[in-house]
């Protein structure tokens, strides 16, 4: 019952951020778009794999040759980490990506880049940095396809991919 | 009138270069010629070689007309019948039929070899332009016909030949936002594509060394990209250098015994370039800047290195001595420029070009003057050079879930814009040398 209690704050806290990220800047993305395929809210066992990418988010993005974290991706990684403190024993990749308007070389470093932004800031909140890895994309991984800002904004991304230490 | 066709080349050329000093963002508008009407006559065979003779003067004649210079004359269109390898041709027939130079071919076929013998003649003048006769195991009778064409296409319009060569680059199969990117290498008019990796990692930039022996590329697999260096002949590949972080965007040196790359810091903050010696295994760094440094590419002679880098702001060319010393930008039009490749001659830079035009392909003076965009859209980039620096292939992306990378080629003068054929989508052309 506490641990559904938790739950229930945790979507409160969602709540409020998708609600806080609608009217932020017009070139942020929709925070939703990268939990389409996630399961719904409340099946997913706490420390799953499913509730990291469902009640905290697995996903940060960025603003067109950026890799500055914004408010809104310190407040996903905040999350992050403090999911990833609670659960000790479980191991992440995270995966830097750029969007598809840029050079194949440079996207790599670029990704490369935003991987590493995202780690540093996992390892300043107390995250052992030995629990994270971390690898470069580049431009080879989009994941929203209509050749437009709405799409490329949802491919800036760097993504927390959990590798180990939990289902 | 070849004389005349070929004065004319000379000329293109030159204003071509004219141009240099006072076009800054132009896209060519002058220098177009009308190809050459030629006519390739059927191949002479001696029994049980007709197949092979068809498609030798089939590659002959793809080549010359993919080139720009040349328009094939249709076999229906011709009056006399040639019937012996020895026999003089009615250049007045010739002539009618609108022909300004004639090939006649001789293949023959002997055991598991090949012999395929050539005449080219100027028909206004009746001159005897030139022949020759190359042997080879039958299986490379596309190279003898590459190597026919090569010298057709040198003795008329005077330019160094690039026909008989390869391309390397990258299949792309599956779904956008999943392709699979393997290894692979064809002819360089598409033919004999084969594919050289087993997709499982995701595989990019392959370039030649000058042998075409080896192919060095980079390949992101579970846990980072590396460099590695692949062998043509043996199947065997190797990770290139010893490196705790991710390295990219590799090129073999000129004379082929250095591998020159981009690594990623230890801060994971930047990217530098190295040069790792393939037989010392000596790591040298060239650049050290807090930017990113990428796309490095020698001159032919390995003085230099040209290379992009965003230490300004944005991605810009700049060239250096190969140590690293006298770093200078050299692109400063309007807009991101990156991937500079230097021309087997060593005049010019390609390049890819980001501004509100797109995503163009151009070429450059080492300097950075006389820029000219060869093709500009939606997504053209990763530009690759004939080994004659006259022909300048790259890739082109098109829109949506369906769209994808295509080969194309596209002369220095802006004319003559060829797809190159593939099966699969494919990007990441690199050109080898001429074949020895």
């Amino acid at each position: 019952m506490i641990s559904r209690l938790a739950g229930l704050k945790y979507i409160g806290l969602t709540c409020c951020f998708l609600a806080l990220a609608a009217c932020s800047r017009k070139d942020q993305p929709n925070l939703d778009a990268g939990m389409n395929n996630a399961p719904g809210v409340g099946q997913a066992a706490p420390g799953s794999k499913a509730d990291f990418a469902t009640n905290v988010g697995d996903r940060v993005f960025f603003l067109n040759n950026q890799t500055d974290l914004s408010p809104e991706a310190n407040d996903t990684l905040t999350k992050q980490a403090n999911w990833l403190k609670q659960y000790g024993q479980v191991t992440v990749q995270v995966e830097g990506h750029a969007d598809e308007r840029g050079t194949r070389e440079y996207n790599i470093a670029l990704s490369a880049r935003r991987a590493t932004a995202t780690r540093n800031f996992l390892i300043q909140q107390g995250v052992q940095a030995n629990r994270i890895s971390s690898i470069a994309y580049g431009k080879e991984r989009p994941v929203a396809l209509c050749d437009a800002e709405q799409c490329w904004s949802q491919n800036r991304r760097a993504v927390t991919v959990i590798t180990g230490g939990t289902n | 009138m070849i004389k005349l066709f070929r004065a004319l080349l000379i000329f293109m050329v030159v204003a071509l270069s004219a141009n240099h000093a006072l076009a800054v963002n132009g896209t060519v508008t002058s220098g177009k010629i009308d190809p050459l009407p030629i006519a390739i006559t059927p191949f002479i065979a001696n029994a049980g070689s007709e197949n092979d003779a068809a498609a030798i003067s089939g590659v002959i004649a793809n080549d010359l007309a993919r080139s720009g210079y040349f328009s094939p004359l249709a076999p229906e269109s011709f009056i006399e019948k040639i019937t012996s390898f020895d026999q003089t041709p009615n250049f007045a027939s010739w002539s009618q039929a609108k022909a300004q130079a004639l090939v006649m071919g001789n293949v023959t076929g002997s055991g598991d070899k090949i012999t395929v013998a050539f005449k080219l003649y100027d028909v206004n003048t009746q001159a005897f332009l030139g022949g020759s006769s190359f042997t080879a195991p039958s299986k490379l009778s596309r190279r003898l016909a590459h190597k026919v064409a090569d010298l057709i296409y040198n003795k008329i319009t005077g330019f160094a030949p690039y026909f008989d060569t390869r391309i390397v680059y990258v299949d792309e199969t599956g779904p956008k936002n999943a392709r699979i990117k393997k290894l692979a290498m064809m002819d360089q008019d598409g033919f004999n594509p084969r594919i050289l990796s087993n997709g499982k990692e995701i595989l990019l930039t392959p370039r030649f060394s000058p042998t075409t022996q080896e192919i060095t590329y980079s390949a992101i697999g579970s846990d980072s990209s590396r460099v590695y260096i692949y062998n043509i002949d043996t199947g065997q590949k190797e990770i290139v250098g010893d490196f705790k972080n991710m390295s990219f965007a590799p090129r073999f040196s000129p004379d082929g015994q250095k591998v020159i790359m981009s690594l990623e810091s230890d801060d994971g903050r930047n990217a530098n370039i190295y040069e790792l010696d393939l037989r010392s295994r000596q790591t040298r760094q060239i650049t050290n800047e807090p930017s990113i440094n990428t796309a490095p590419c020698y001159s032919p002679d390995g003085s230099r290195i040209a290379f992009e880098s965003d230490r300004g702001g944005s991605q810009q060319i700049y060239v250096m001595g190969a140590d690293g010393s006298n770093q200078q930008r050299v692109s400063f039009g309007n807009g991101a420029y990156s991937t500079p490749v230097w021309s087997p001659d060593g005049k010019y830079l390609a390049f890819t070009k980001q501004s509100d035009g797109g995503f163009g392909i151009g070429i450059m003076n080492v300097d950075g003057s006389g820029e000219r965009i060869l093709t500009e859209g939606f997504h053209n980039e990763g530009p690759t050079w004939s080994p004659n620096s006259r022909v300048v292939m790259f890739f082109r992306d098109t829109r949506g879930e369906t769209g994808g990378a295509q080969l194309w080629s596209v002369d220095i003068s802006g004319y003559n814009e060829q797809q190159v054929p593939t099966a699969d989508f494919a990007s990441d052309p690199a050109w080898s040398p001429l074949l020895k």
